[in-house]
């Protein structure tokens, strides 16, 4: 156990140690995806979920490339936010939810049997649409989970990094024993965010993380998602075709199936989806023709 | 005409139906307050009041060179005490504690009791003590000659510092509250933890089974079934079955075992532990709904344990609703009066209790059993422990209340 | 069990989490003990009724033995008068019990020896006692309740009960519905937030304290109302009108809890049609909240009849039938109260005789548990 996080904060360490290559990671230089076989984090192979006897989505095969930002898009109930929380087995906590088929996670599938749910959380890190920091302190937000997992380091450092690298150190810095509810919504987000990554997850999953955010608010965590992209693969949720244009690397556009099961119909970089994508359905849906 | 308009022009005798139908509600909830009133004047009218006593002899007569007996000395009541009774009472009286040992108050007490030994012969209420002083003297006068007047608050420091006693005038309800505390100690160290773990099981681990649904069904059928049931259930379980626990046989810790019999303490704490039971698993399965999923899903999201999310978070933002719920149970509990006498607790204990395995009587058995005594004098007591718990119920629930305001979250 | 990991990236295996399974273990232990509790009441109730039923009781026949009787023979003579024996009837003589088989006049025709015991020979004039069971129709159809010679009906009790809860639900039932109306319908939000704690207040009273307040106040005032003749210083009527100030809060806040349910737009419906106020509330809100406000009143009364320090001292001591709430009666709780203060003796037939009560009383609130939940239940589907 002990190996797993030395092992884990070694990597943070290393690749906080190239800021530049942050700094220097603007929209326009990302194209070089096309070039070297990417390294996938995250693949679903076969993915169905079933509610009790309703198939709500089915056989999705998609792969999340590491550090890159995946956009999954599609209509109100297309089972966009099923397929987010069945990547961390988020769903198992609905009752009748069933999963069928892999999600490969580093070569391993999460849901073979011997596998803890627990653990494959606190790797795939989760981000909510609504922010929900605990009604503790925002340290104690951040410190919390990093408790819990058993982490031996120096906790003050921790939150001073998270906070940090989610970009909300210099807001909350003076006022750490404060609730978290005395922060505004777009910080109580950012704050999740650092929540999320205080536990170093490999992999961060948001759903809309911005539906319930001004458009400030918005800007900035979106900025800071292209930030958090160096470090982490990010899978992103979102209705707002714009958000998913500006940010993301990768698109999945899903829909509705004849059955009202969730399918994925296409997936590319997101430039490609944006201009030509290669399913007339997807051309409606992105040029807003969709209905 | 009809044809135009052909509804009837009714509109004032429906208003002033609505009026009079409005007028009957709000005087139902007016009823509802003055019973309250009522209720509360009854008690307090029977707290206090004239008393007619008739003594052995006039405390005047006592006086020493004109020093009143209030005011007397130690050694000078020692010798009233002794002049006045039998030598075998002093005897008794000496050998038990020597006088020269006593306090001026004890000996003052003896004089008191023994000397001058006043004895109710009439109570009159507060009401009638205020407005009708002409009549209760008249009647003093016709029907007892020889009583003087004095003033009583039943309810006073050392009624509730006194233990129990067959005269009303030096009863008090010292074992009764003592014992109260005692059964509510147990009844809250049995009844919360199994409680709020049942609550726990039910909103956060259990699966849409049958078996869940029995559990809730019944857990909510518990909670209606009468607390004389649970008295009945008490007296064949822990008094009878679980006697040599119950009495502290087992553990050597009673020299007699027939004493108690299993009508101790413990074997009380129990029984209303089981009546509160289901009361506290409602009210913390509220408290525990009440915290918002998301926060759940936050620390799952986290990779934290079912058993961390609930102690970090569950239990922390609903552990007020659960404590409020808890109290306003315990407070029933205070109150419960029938399952104890089912279960035998001993109505006249003059002795406190001394652990869980001691006999023991409550505030409610007390209040019973001088109600159901056919003189006057001890409804005046029985009032009086009314009010004493009213108050213990009243301090209870300010508690909850506070423990309310201080914990209300928001998310 | 370990997989193979890609770049010897940690393992996601399960770890044992002993700690985990044992708290959840723990905490079904604490929900399933309900059931427990539940099934802890039957088997002691059910036990102890059964042993009620068949527990023998000895009443002396009044006619000794005429004849000398030998340790074998299966004819004894008895002496003329007394009880009507029959065949079927088990009898004791000294130690020894028997069942009578036949009757011819003086003559018995017994089998000897029975339940364990050893025939012997008994002198004449011995007594010879009939066992008297307490059979379920005389328990459930007797008119009469006197322990001292053997009569278990229970019906007097019961009345009792029903007439307490019947005046209890005839003062809690129109008091409490008006105060819910008022409250939901026209109170303030003001006035509702003073009334309601007050009316909580009441609700928290103990009913050993409402026992003190119907015996000396509710009895002098019904007395000083109908006149003493009319009633009795224990009389059922007081007790039950104190039982329905007892459950008068239970009513009203269930009662208002079901009306409050009730979706604006219903009533905003009303209103637009021209309804008052009044028609609104009675015409559209009531008959909506139906079933909210029936399972109120079930509960209450299942509260009422399980209702016990009221009883026991405003109601009177001593079963009595009648149907007049101003004579004294004594309630299946007020009875169990009054014989269990004191010290019992266990296997009595008195101890016996609390748990056959205790389960018809356990059965009757029970049952108006369950159908009061089941209404409540329905009524949460149609506006949930």
């Amino acid at each position: 156990m002990d190996e797993r996080l030395v092992d884990s904060s070694d990597r943070v360490v290393s690749l906080t140690e190239t800021p530049d290559m942050v700094a220097h990671d603007q929209p326009g230089s990302r194209t070089e995806t096309n070039g070297a076989p990417q390294e996938r984090t995250l693949e679903t192979r076969d993915l169905r979920v079933y509610y009790g006897d309703f198939l709500a989505i089915r056989d999705v095969d998609l792969d999340f490339l590491s550090r890159k930002i995946t956009a999954i898009i599609g209509p109100s109930g297309c089972g966009k936010t099923t397929l987010l929380r069945s990547l961390n087995r988020m769903n198992e906590l609905v009752p009748i939810a069933r999963t069928e088929g892999h999600v490969m996670f580093q070569g391993q599938d999460i849901y073979a049997e011997h596998v803890d749910p627990v653990e494959v959380r606190r790797r795939i890190g989760m981000v909510f649409q609504k922010p929900n920091p605990f009604p503790k302190s925002i340290y104690e937000n951040i410190a919390w989970g990093a408790r819990i997992h058993g982490y031996k380091g120096e906790l003050d450092a921790l939150v001073e990094e998270s906070l940090k690298r989610a970009a909300l150190w210099e807001e909350v810095k003076d006022k750490l024993d404060q609730s978290g509810y005395s922060l505004s919504g777009g910080q109580q987000q950012r704050l999740c965010i650092a929540r999320a990554i205080a536990v170093r997850p490999e992999v961060i999953l948001m759903d809309e993380p911005c539906s319930a955010l001004d458009p400030v608010a918005t800007f900035r965590i979106e900025e800071l998602m292209r930030e958090l992209a160096s470090i982490y693969t990010i899978v992103i949720v979102t209705h707002n075709m714009q958000q998913a244009a500006r940010v993301s690397d990768f698109t999945a556009m899903m829909m509705l199936g004849e059955d009202k099961a969730g399918e994925m119909i296409e997936y590319d970089e997101t430039n490609t989806i944006f201009t030509r994508p290669a399913d007339p359905r997807t051309e409606d849906y992105v040029t807003g023709r969709f209905g | 005409m009809n044809e135009i308009n052909p509804f009837e022009g009714n509109t004032r005798r429906r208003r002033r139906q609505g009026i009079a139908w409005r007028f009957v509600f709000q005087a139902s909830t007016i009823v509802g307050i003055i019973v309250l009133t009522a209720l509360l004047y009854n008690v307090i009218n029977e707290s206090f009041g004239l008393a007619a006593l008739e003594l052995e002899i006039d405390p005047a007569s006592l006086a020493v060179d004109g020093v009143a007996l209030e005011e007397l000395s130690q050694e000078q009541l020692a010798q009233i005490f002794q002049a006045n009774v039998s030598a075998g009472l002093y005897r008794r009286y000496a050998t038990e504690k020597p006088f020269t040992e006593r306090t001026r108050e004890e000996v003052y007490d003896l004089v008191q009791e023994r000397v001058i030994r006043p004895q109710l012969v009439k109570t009159w209420t507060l009401f009638e003590t205020l407005f009708e002083r002409d009549a209760i003297e008249a009647e003093l006068a016709e029907k007892y000659p020889g009583a003087r007047l004095q003033f009583f608050s039943w309810l006073n420091p050392e009624f509730v510092q006194r233990p129990q006693s067959s005269d009303p005038l030096r009863a008090g309800v010292r074992t009764a509250i003592l014992g109260s505390l005692w059964v509510i100690a147990i009844t809250v160290i049995f009844a919360f933890p199994i409680a709020t773990g049942a609550a726990i099981y039910l909103e956060e681990y259990a699966p849409e089974t049958r078996l869940t649904r029995l559990i809730q069904t019944n857990i909510n059928s518990l909670a209606g079934v009468p607390s004389i049931i649970y008295g009945i259930l008490g007296l064949a379980i822990f008094v009878r079955f679980m006697q040599p626990i119950t009495s502290g046989a087992v553990f050597g810790l009673v020299d007699d075992p027939t004493t108690a019999n299993g009508r101790t303490i413990i074997a009380a704490g129990l029984t209303l532990g089981l009546l509160i039971m289901p009361i506290i698993i409602i009210n913390a399965q509220e408290a525990i709904k009440a915290v918002p999923n998301s926060l759940r899903n936050a620390s799952y999201g986290l990779g934290a344990t079912q058993w961390e999310t609930i102690w970090s978070h569950v239990l922390p933002n609903s552990i007020a609703g659960i404590l409020t719920g808890t109290i306003l149970a315990v407070s029933r509990a205070v109150g419960e009066t029938a399952p104890l006498v089912v279960i035998g607790a001993s109505t006249f204990i003059t002795f406190d209790p001394d652990g869980p395995f001691s006999k023991f009587t409550t505030l409610p058995i007390q209040i019973f059993q001088w109600t159901s005594r056919p003189q006057a004098e001890f409804r005046n007591i029985a009032a009086a422990a009314i009010i004493a718990l009213l108050l213990l119920l009243l301090a209870l629930n300010a508690a909850a209340v506070l423990l309310r305001n201080r914990y209300s979250h928001r998310y | 069990m370990t997989t193979k990991a890609l770049d010897g990236a940690p393992s996601l295996a399960k770890r044992p989490r002993l700690r985990e399974a044992g708290i959840q273990g723990f905490l079904f232990l604490c929900g399933a003990l309900s059931v427990l509790i539940t099934v802890g009441i039957l088997i002691v109730l059910g036990k102890e009724s059964v042993s009620f039923f068949t527990t023998q009781q000895w009443e002396n026949s009044n006619r000794p033995l005429a004849q000398e009787l030998e340790a074998v023979g299966a004819s004894i003579r008895v002496g003329e008068g007394g009880a009507t024996l029959r065949a079927g009837d088990i009898i004791r003589v000294r130690d020894e019990i028997m069942e009578v088989v036949s009757v011819d006049g003086q003559t018995l025709t017994v089998v000897r020896g029975l339940q364990g015991t050893e025939p012997a020979a008994h002198e004449t004039d011995l007594e010879i006692f009939r066992s008297n069971r307490v059979t379920l129709g005389e328990f459930l159809a007797g008119t009469e309740w006197n322990p001292q010679i053997g009569r278990f009906g229970i019906l007097p009790l019961v009345t009792a009960t029903l007439m307490t809860s019947t005046v209890a639900m005839m003062v809690a039932l129109p008091l409490g519905l008006s105060i819910a109306i008022y409250l939901s319908e026209y109170a303030s939000s003001r006035a509702r937030s003073i009334l309601k704690p007050i009316l909580e207040i009441l609700a928290g009273i103990p009913t050993v304290v409402l026992g003190y307040f119907a015996l000396t106040f509710m009895t002098p005032l019904l007395r000083s109302v109908f006149g003493n003749d009319t009633v009795e210083i224990y009389n059922t009527g007081s007790a039950g009108i104190v039982i329905g100030i007892l459950i008068l809060p239970l009513v009203s806040s269930m009662s208002e809890d079901a009306l409050s349910a009730v979706p604006r737009t219903l009533r905003a419906a009303a209103y637009a049609l021209g309804a008052t106020r009044l028609e609104t509330a009675v015409r559209v809100v009531v008959p909506a909240a139906f079933s909210g406000l029936a399972a109120a009143f079930i509960l209450a009364t299942s509260r009422a009849i399980g209702e016990t320090m009221i009883v026991a001292i405003a109601a009177g001591a001593g079963p009595a039938l009648t149907a007049n709430p101003f004579q004294a009666a004594e309630t299946m709780t007020g009875h169990i109260v009054r014989i269990s203060g004191g010290d019992l003796s266990y296997d009595s037939i008195d101890y016996n005789s609390l748990f056959a009560i205790g389960l018809v009383l356990f059965f009757m609130t029970l049952f108006l548990n369950i159908i009061s939940q089941r209404v409540v239940r329905r009524f949460r589907e149609v506006y949930e």
